[in-house]
């Protein structure tokens, strides 16, 4: 196999996720009664940061081989504590920044330290932490309420130059400085390992525990960094359990659009974080079309069936039936 | 005299230490709840308490099937209202509706378990995805049909007398059918060479594969009978309230999944007794009544039932070490 032949095939899910993401997001503005403008292109950047940043925490915890089910609660959780901690001078919204970034990073890593030193099976233990985080969000807002400092909500929703939109560029700096450095790392390459064979990686000698560890860790991290800016949109804390389950659902629907394997060891942020717009640009496709808002929940499920059923396509390379078996 | 003491150790070697240590949280939260309140003991009340769990334990049964495979059935919530809903509907059909109402309802169930089994067993799509997939699916087909409302059709009277009758009086009828359906899956999960094929694929599938069975079968059967077991909970529970509500199986998926991994059985599939689930259902039953019975706020709740979770599978679902 040539080089780029290789180079091809590794980031072949990210850039299918890419490809479907471009062509929907053509057909969406190409129907919008404003077309391509900079105002439509913010509003679609604000809601789909958001997932994105939430399928972003999500993958890092997936190629791992494991999965997080209380990500859409950390998200809930960071996003109840900055309503009450980010407002004030900006020294105080800095420290509250902080606060609600280390709480984020501190539930991702408490996840962990049970996955990795309890031995619990990341499924269960994270569907029990995502009851207390939800419990803990609860606490922190039994009623929707709370601010934020308007200042720097509204620097971070905006536009840039009055052309970019803000929170893209926050995007990409969360996969330049977070994502990036963590996948080339010995401990992203051991967590890579560890979710595609534990044993073999275990057995070369790669840090296994302290990659996944950070793996998790960093995963509430940007999982409460999405909490923040969902504060930074509403205004709000709000503990609504239907809004985080339905963000840990889609941040499991985006990862597998974006070419991330559920069985670990394969996959890249990045292509979650397109997954992630492709998934938000077909929810939108339906309001352009001016379709009937009852018909969105049934039209989003026959993408999400049609986009895994893709997935079986991989069936027809198998020349051994076992071959088929996990 | 030999053979008694062997038959002897024989069942306290066959007795599950998971299991053992789920029915003594039971007695240590019975005890508990008792310092708390002196009814908690009473009949009545436990009584009270197995006919809540029946509900939760025919969904469980099927999850645990389902689970014993090595996969996992995130549709329930949608499977449970669908069951209910679409009995509700049957019924406003005339007097063929009503008498077909119960039967109609599982059936939708066994539909959508069916195409979960379909995608895992032929389109091998991860479990977790599809049936991620079927229930956003059927949850738009509910929203369509019910035009985002709950639905105004309302149980038939078999439905309710099943939920909420009592054929001998003073032990309801839902206790029966939980019995009877545990009952069969003993029998089926021992007996049969369906469950032992159950076992064989969730501990190895190619072994299982190669040494003759048709997994892909089995497979699918075991989703149909989750989808059918979970949708005839959905009417169970439209009987009790005598109507079906939109969000009304949101409750039932994480209890079921804890209910059946905090009776022992592996997540990873190939172990477990129904023993074990049933331990596990009347463990997470009496949790959440103790909960809501000391009057916390939700919040401390939520904290404690998720923090008493992973106490308990720290204490013995752990996995052995790797090395």
């Amino acid at each position: 196999m040539k080089d780029w032949q290789y180079r091809l095939a590794e980031h072949r899910g990210t850039l299918t996720a890419l490809s479907i993401f471009v062509v929907m997001f053509i057909i969406y503005t190409a129907n919008h009664p404003a077309g391509f403008t900079a105002n439509v292109v913010q509003t679609a950047a604000n809601k789909g940061v958001l997932l994105a940043l939430v399928a972003m925490a999500q993958t890092m915890v997936v190629i791992t081989a494991g999965i997080d089910l209380s990500v859409g609660m950390i998200f809930l959780l960071t996003n109840c504590l900055a309503s009450w901690l980010v407002v004030g001078s900006p020294l105080e919204t800095a420290v509250g920044v902080v606060i609600v970034l280390a709480v984020g990073a501190l539930c991702g890593a408490i996840n962990g330290a049970i996955v990795i030193y309890g031995r619990l099976q990341p499924i269960v233990a994270t569907i029990a932490t995502g009851a207390v985080y939800f419990g803990i969000a609860l606490l922190l807002r039994p009623f929707p309420g709370g601010s934020v400092n308007e200042v720097l909500a509204d620097a971070l929703t905006g536009r840039i130059f009055s052309v970019v939109p803000a929170s893209l560029v926050v995007l990409a700096a969360v996969i330049a400085l977070i994502w990036v450095p963590f996948s080339r790392s010995v401990y992203g390459r051991a967590a890579y390992a560890a979710g595609s064979s534990e044993t073999a990686a275990y057995m070369s000698g790669m840090p296994i525990r302290r990659g996944k560890l950070l793996a998790y860790a960093l995963s509430g991290l940007v999982a409460g960094i999405g909490g923040l800016f969902l504060t930074f949109f509403t205004y709000t804390g709000d503990a609504a359990l239907a809004s985080g389950n339905a963000y840990t659902l889609f941040s499991i629907a985006a990862v597998v659009l974006g070419g991330v394997s559920l069985f670990g060891g394969k996959g890249s942020a990045i292509g979650a974080v397109f997954g992630a717009l492709a998934f938000r640009t077909i929810g939108d496709l339906l309001f352009v079309f001016d379709f009937d808002p009852l018909w969105q929940p049934l039209f989003q499920g026959l993408i999400l069936l049609a986009a895994v059923s893709l997935g079986a396509l991989a069936l027809f390379r198998v020349r051994n039936r076992l071959e088929s078996f996990q | 005299m030999t053979q008694t003491t062997g038959r002897k150790t024989r069942f306290i070697r066959s007795l599950d230490p998971a299991v053992l240590t789920a029915f003594g949280c039971i007695l240590l939260l019975l005890v508990l709840g008792s310092f708390y309140s002196r009814s908690f003991l009473s009949p009545e009340y436990l009584l009270q308490q197995l006919k809540v769990a029946s509900f939760l334990g025919v969904i469980a049964t099927g999850m645990m099937l389902v689970i014993l495979l090595g996969q996992i059935d995130l549709s329930v919530p949608w499977t449970v209202a669908t069951g209910a809903m679409m009995a509700c509907a049957a019924a406003a059909y005339g007097p063929l509706g009503t008498t077909l109402a119960i039967p109609f309802g599982i059936l939708c169930g066994i539909a959508i378990g069916l195409v979960n089994g379909v995608g895992v067993a032929y389109l091998r799509i991860p479990s977790m995805i599809v049936t991620l997939a079927t229930n956003a699916v059927a949850q738009g087909v509910m929203v369509v049909y019910t035009g985002g409302f709950s639905p105004q059709d309302s149980a038939t009277t078999a439905m309710r007398y099943l939920a909420t009758g009592a054929l001998i009086p003073g032990i309801p009828n839902v206790v029966f059918i939980w019995a009877l359906i545990g009952a069969a899956m003993v029998f089926i999960l021992r007996r049969t060479g369906f469950g032992r094929a159950v076992y064989g694929i969730g501990n190895r599938e190619r072994a299982a594969y190669l040494s003759g069975i048709n997994t892909r079968r089995i497979v699918m059967i075991a989703f149909a009978a989750s989808g059918g077991l979970s949708a005839f909970g959905g009417v169970l529970l439209a009987g009790y309230a005598s109507k079906a509500a939109q969000s009304m199986g949101d409750a039932y998926l994480l209890p079921a999944i804890a209910a059946v991994v905090l009776g022992g059985t592996s997540i990873l599939g190939g172990r477990g007794t129904y023993l074990g689930t049933v331990a596990g259902v009347i463990l997470i039953t009496l949790l959440q009544s103790i909960l809501s019975v000391t009057q916390m706020p939700e919040a401390g709740r939520q904290i404690t039932y998720g923090g008493v979770i992973i106490f308990m599978l720290l204490l013995y679902g752990r996995a052995p070490p790797s090395r």
